[in-house]
């Protein structure tokens, strides 16, 4: 029997648990401004994500997927992102959305349970909105890839998709279209190691989920989802390849979801305080501090101006939400159609005469 | 593809001739699905697309029709109009989650900033031998669901001018093909790019006695019926649908109004179909009009059988012809 191919998974960390280099770092650490930026960006969405919990506590907003544990690989894909790239989020993925350019308030909207929320996204009109059902961006991701394609654009998707959505058909579909078709697409899969209360072993026997890109063509790189410097240094590349026209890439970022899945879920009933507190010690925001510390660039004077910063932003992000009216009971059959349909125009009728007063 | 009138055109053809039409004179309009390209479908409805417009807006796609569902909703966000083929309609239920949850949603999902202007193709329907799962008449499925319409055919001329029409519109449209009529019949069409209007019967014979109201591959049942019952001396109204959700209510209340009769014939299984709606809205708006109870003529609630009895399973002249004496009788 001979060998007919060899495979490799690559993996890329350049910072240990405490933030010291563990090699030669890449050249995008020299670019102060951007990682200044990255850290003001983490500190900011994980200051929105108390807040939001802290809201839905108190009965001020729907159920709420925390982003603990995302912040440094969102981060990092908002920044390598362009502005004409076309970002395909799943629902963890506050960090890369305030990098977009949405608004604090809209995002706040989303889950405060109003449509408008994914409406107004002025400064990402092309990006998609969040999805829910698990994986299914995916097959939306390769549709925008094949229409940029299509079109012979120097652009790229990038889609984002957690462990769990690894084993569904979407994920696995899409990735073997991007490969048999060269797509300009970037899959992250960010494996926080739960999909709600089932371990990431309970979701493939593959030692790494990058590896699934072997079988549908394409380069599957592991990353520590927790190191800035190796999550952008890999991003950065795939996004490069995508762009010009060299084809997709699969990423793993491994990182661990420090929260709930939801505000609805209780995370004491399936794992333990001593992994949580393991997954605490590599935290990839403190990590960044800590380098930054180490290198000059931070001290405890602009950490207190910037959390001071984050929490007026969001004060302010919270009280823009807290006062924008509900939408009419009519904008529920508004937006279904361009046209309403003569069919539903008597159902619109009997919604504006049930609740007058409150017609737009 | 000549232009103008074209004679003996079949249904299937018209499909074709549509698709050339469109994709010549809207860029946008991208074509996938699994052996369209090369081979030009198995039912060859795209055939010589790819020839005229190449490989890449004429897209065969690996064997995944959740895919191709949700291929062409990123597609459409991009200002893409994508036509999607699927193969069979018993196999379009892998693509459910993509149509159901995304398609139809997008647009309201995002308050009109994304939107999904969709045709999903499929040929649907019995009577032409095929195998387990080849035969299947499931609209009821998607007519239930929001966001969605769903457009039937039911002659070269209405296939041709309804499918511009789909791919013209906006929004996504479920697009059933009745291929027991792909090449059953044949008829004249003006290929000149007039679309038909969605959303609205079409009231193929004017009667008093009865309306017959019914869409796809029954409407040639029906109208055997209808010219039967003619030489009895019973005049029917036959009503093609056509576009089952959203309903047309009017023009069928309209012509109820006048015949104060009612039989619905349709393929599909009878529980929960698209003929109960209609029935319920009969009852509900035109109670007072009915001089007999509405009566469905439909396939049985059962699975569709294999083809050596496929046809005790489908809507027969006669069952038509015994449902309007049953109705003209009181």
């Amino acid at each position: 029997m001979r060998q007919r191919h060899e495979f490799h998974v690559d993996s890329t960390r350049y910072l240990d648990d405490h933030g010291k280099p563990l090699d030669d770092l890449p050249a995008l650490a020299g670019d102060t401004e951007r990682i200044l930026a990255a850290y003001r960006n983490m500190v900011l969405t994980r200051t929105f994500d108390s807040k939001v919990i802290a809201l839905q506590r108190t009965g001020k907003c729907g159920t709420y997927a925390s982003v603990l544990g995302h912040e440094v690989i969102g981060t990092a894909i908002g920044q390598s992102m362009a502005k004409t790239d076309v970002f395909v989020p799943y629902y963890r993925d506050q960090a890369v959305h305030t990098l977009r350019g949405l608004s604090l308030r809209d995002m706040m909207l989303y889950w405060g349970g109003d449509e408008r929320g994914s409406a107004n996204w002025e400064n990402c009109p092309e990006d998609l909105p969040i999805a829910v059902p698990i994986a299914t961006q995916c097959c939306h991701a390769v549709g925008v890839a094949s229409a940029i394609r299509i079109r012979g654009e120097e652009r790229a998707v990038v889609c984002c998709v957690g462990d769990g959505g690894t084993s569904k058909g979407d994920f696995l579909e899409s990735i073997n279209l991007a490969g048999a078709w060269h797509l300009p697409v970037v899959f992250v899969a960010i494996n926080n190691q739960w999909a709600i209360s089932t371990p990431r072993s309970l979701q493939t026997g593959a030692e790494t989920i990058a590896q699934k890109a072997i079988s549908a063509g394409l380069p599957g790189h592991a990353v520590d989802g927790n190191d800035y410097f190796a999550a952008s240094e890999v991003l950065d590349t795939a996004l490069e390849r995508a762009r010009g026209g060299k084809g997709a890439t699969l990423i793993e970022a491994v990182t661990y979801r420090l929260g709930d899945h939801t505000t609805a879920d209780d995370a004491t009933r399936y794992r333990t305080a001593e992994d949580l507190k393991r997954a605490w010690e590599k935290d990839g925001v403190k990590r960044l501090q800590n380098w930054l510390h180490d290198n000059d660039l931070w001290d405890a004077d602009k950490e207190k101006a910037l959390q001071a910063d984050c929490k007026n932003r969001v004060e302010k992000a919270v009280e823009e939400y807290l006062a924008t009216e509900p939408q009419p009971p009519t904008a529920m059959v508004d937006y279904l159609f361009e046209t309403l349909p003569p069919a539903l125009q008597a159902q619109r009728e009997r919604i504006a005469a049930k609740y007058r007063g409150g017609e737009s | 593809m000549s232009k103008g009138e074209l004679r003996d055109v079949t249904l299937v053809e018209a499909v074709n001739l549509a698709l050339h039409w469109e994709m010549e004179h809207d860029e946008n309009v991208v074509v996938l699905g699994e052996d369209i390209a090369t081979n030009g479908g198995v039912f060859r409805a795209t055939v010589g697309l790819k020839e005229k417009f190449g490989f890449k807006r004429v897209m065969d796609t690996p064997l995944a029709e959740n895919l191709i569902a949700g291929t062409s909703v990123g597609m459409a966000t991009q200002g893409l109009k994508p036509v999607a083929e699927f193969q069979f309609m018993g196999f379009i239920y892998a693509g459910m989650e993509q149509i159901v949850s995304h398609a139809a949603r997008m647009r309201n999902r995002t308050r009109g900033r994304l939107h999904c202007p969709i045709v999903y193709r499929a040929p649907f329907g019995g009577g032409i031998h095929a195998p387990e799962h080849h035969s299947e008449s499931t609209e009821a499925l998607f007519a239930h669901i929001p966001g969605l319409r769903v457009v039937i055919p039911s002659s070269p001329q209405r296939a041709y001018g309804l499918l511009l029409a789909a791919i013209r519109n906006p929004d996504p449209v479920i697009f059933l093909e009745p291929k027991r009529l792909y090449r059953a019949v044949t008829q004249s069409v003006e290929n000149n790019g007039e679309a038909l209007p969605l959303d609205t019967c079409f009231t193929l014979r004017e009667g008093d006695d009865v309306t017959l109201i019914t869409w796809g591959p029954c409407v040639m049942e029906t109208l055997q019926a209808a010219d039967k019952l003619a030489h009895q001396g019973v005049t029917c109204e036959v009503i093609d649908v056509a576009t089952v959700s959203p309903l047309d209510r009017e023009t069928l209340l309209c012509s109820v109004a006048k015949t104060g009769r009612a039989v619905i014939i349709h393929e599909a299984c009878r529980n929960g179909g698209v003929g109960a709606e209609i029935a319920a809205s009969l009852a509900e708006s035109a109670f007072l009009d009915l001089q007999a109870p509405v009566v469905r003529v439909t396939g049985y609630d059962t699975v569709m059988p294999y083809y050596r009895n496929e046809a005790a399973y489908l809507p027969q002249v006669e069952d038509i012809v015994e449902a309007v004496e049953q109705v003209i009788a009181l």
